[in-house]
């Protein structure tokens, strides 16, 4: 079937160079990343609401979120899986997504690609701390009035 | 979503004309033109003319009013004035019409209707665009029959079915409004755009044609199908009512189904 697949654009010469295409790398990764935006879309929809809804509007509510809420939740493993899957996804989602607005509304190139730089990097900073987190949270601070740390 | 766009309703008191021929009713309109002559100015700037049209008239019918009565400098492209030919693309009020198509009845003509050369291509003079770039990327999907085998010695038969399954996109006359509407298009027309892809569906969906796998080989590029953001504006803007953005969603449909 892939025996088709050498093909040379007829480009004639008195176009306006702008508008000449690189010939594209081979590869799905613009379908991937088509598919990945739909089937992280359904996930995300589960996650977010999940967590809004045992966040805000079970027990106590809003009212009952407090350091203590939050230092429960992380130390059952559901939860931390739960945030942890929420973060990565939202997260790939969510850069995956700008990197598209990037390449519709940036022009040039050079624009497209500092912007994605610095895109990854404030990615990464933000997936890193927040996997760290959430692994290695310690409701224990100094003083603190928990029942699990006397 | 409605499948055949709506007639707008007319914005003017048209006097009910009887079966006599009687009198067609006339109105004073301004044309607001989007001029561009590189010779003279790299600015475009606009131009008002006030014109007595008549209600039967058409965009194009001021355009030619205004070159043949008031300025014979002004430029476009038409050849038809049917709808056929698809020459007379352009951004009428914002959006982009065939000239030939929109009645002046059907604009609001209380306030300026403005015309200027479809976004995105390169202007050369007033209202005409160099359309090159877009039948560039028209040629590059292939738009011609591919047979692999012998020549069949009769006709190339084909079921009702079959035929009805790409009906939509045979209906496409190549004006560039659905591309030149496309803000991926805008940025920096590199994206296959809308004809393109409409145009590679009339054969991906024809059963007789062999090269199906070809062309969605080619529209699977960084530049291809994925770049659509399903704006519907291609769909809005396409004067042969075909459900554009559909038909791209369909060709999306069959570059997954064949990568699975
Ligand atoms: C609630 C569940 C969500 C669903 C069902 C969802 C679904 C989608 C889908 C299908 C797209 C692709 C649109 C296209 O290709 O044209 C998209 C784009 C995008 N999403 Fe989400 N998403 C969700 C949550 C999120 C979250 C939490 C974020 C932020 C972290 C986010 C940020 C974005 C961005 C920035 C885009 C790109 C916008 C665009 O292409 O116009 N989304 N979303
Ligand atoms: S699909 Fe419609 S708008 Fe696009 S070029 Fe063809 S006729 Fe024109
Ligand atoms: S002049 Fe031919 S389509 Fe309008």
């Amino acid at each position: 079937m892939a025996t088709t697949t050498e093909f040379v654009p007829p480009r004639s010469g008195r176009i306006d160079k702008k508008y000449n295409r690189v010939p594209g790398k081979k590869g799905n990764f613009e379908m991937v990343a088509w598919l990945f935006m739909r089937i992280s879309g359904l996930f995300l929809v589960v996650l977010i609401f999940g967590h809004l809804i045992t966040n805000l509007l079970v027990g106590d509510g809003i009212n009952g979120l407090d350091f203590g809420f939050v230092a429960g939740k992380w130390a059952d493993p559901l939860w931390q899986f739960w945030d942890l899957a929420m973060l990565w996804l939202a997260m790939l989602h969510g850069t995956n997504g700008v990197r598209t607005i990037i390449n519709d509304y940036a022009d040039k190139d050079r624009t497209r690609f500092w912007l994605k730089m610095v895109l990854y990097f404030a990615t990464v900073v933000i997936v890193v701390l927040g996997t760290l987190v959430i692994f290695t949270f310690d409701p224990c601070i100094p003083g603190s009035p928990l029942e699990v740390c006397n | 979503m409605s499948t055949e766009a709506v007639e707008p309703a007319s914005k003017i008191d048209l006097a009910a004309v009887g079966g006599g021929g009687g009198e067609i009713p006339q109105f004073d309109i301004t044309l607001r033109v989007r001029r561009y002559n590189p010779e003279v100015s790299e600015e475009a700037e606009w131009e008002d003319f006030t014109l007595t049209m008549f209600g039967t008239d058409r965009v194009l019918d001021a355009l030619h009013k205004v070159k043949w009565e008031h300025d014979g400098s002004l430029s476009f492209r038409r050849s038809c004035a049917h709808g056929i030919c698809g020459s007379d693309a352009m951004r009428i009020n914002g959006r982009n019409r065939l000239a030939c198509k929109t009645l002046l009845k059907d604009l609001d003509t209380s306030k300026p209707i403005t015309v200027e050369a479809i976004k995105g291509l390169p202007v050369e003079k007033d209202l005409i665009v160099d359309m090159e770039p877009f039948f560039q990327s028209y040629r590059e999907i292939m738009p011609f029959l591919v047979s692999k085998g012998h020549e069949p010695s009769g006709e190339r038969y084909q079921s009702p079915e079959d035929r009805e399954r790409y009906d939509d996109t045979t209906k496409c006359i190549l004006c560039a409004a659905c591309t030149s509407s496309c803000p991926v298009f805008w940025t920096d027309g590199q994206y296959f755009g809308p004809a393109a892809i409409v145009n590679a569906h009339r054969f991906i969906f024809d059963s007789r044609d062999d090269a199906g796998d070809m062309r969605l080989e080619i529209l699977n590029d960084k530049e291809g199908v994925w770049r659509c953001r399903t704006t519907f504006n291609c769909t809005e803007a396409c004067p042969r009512g075909i459900q554009v953005t559909k038909a791209i969603a369909e060709v999306k449909q069959a570059v997954l189904a064949r990568s699975m």
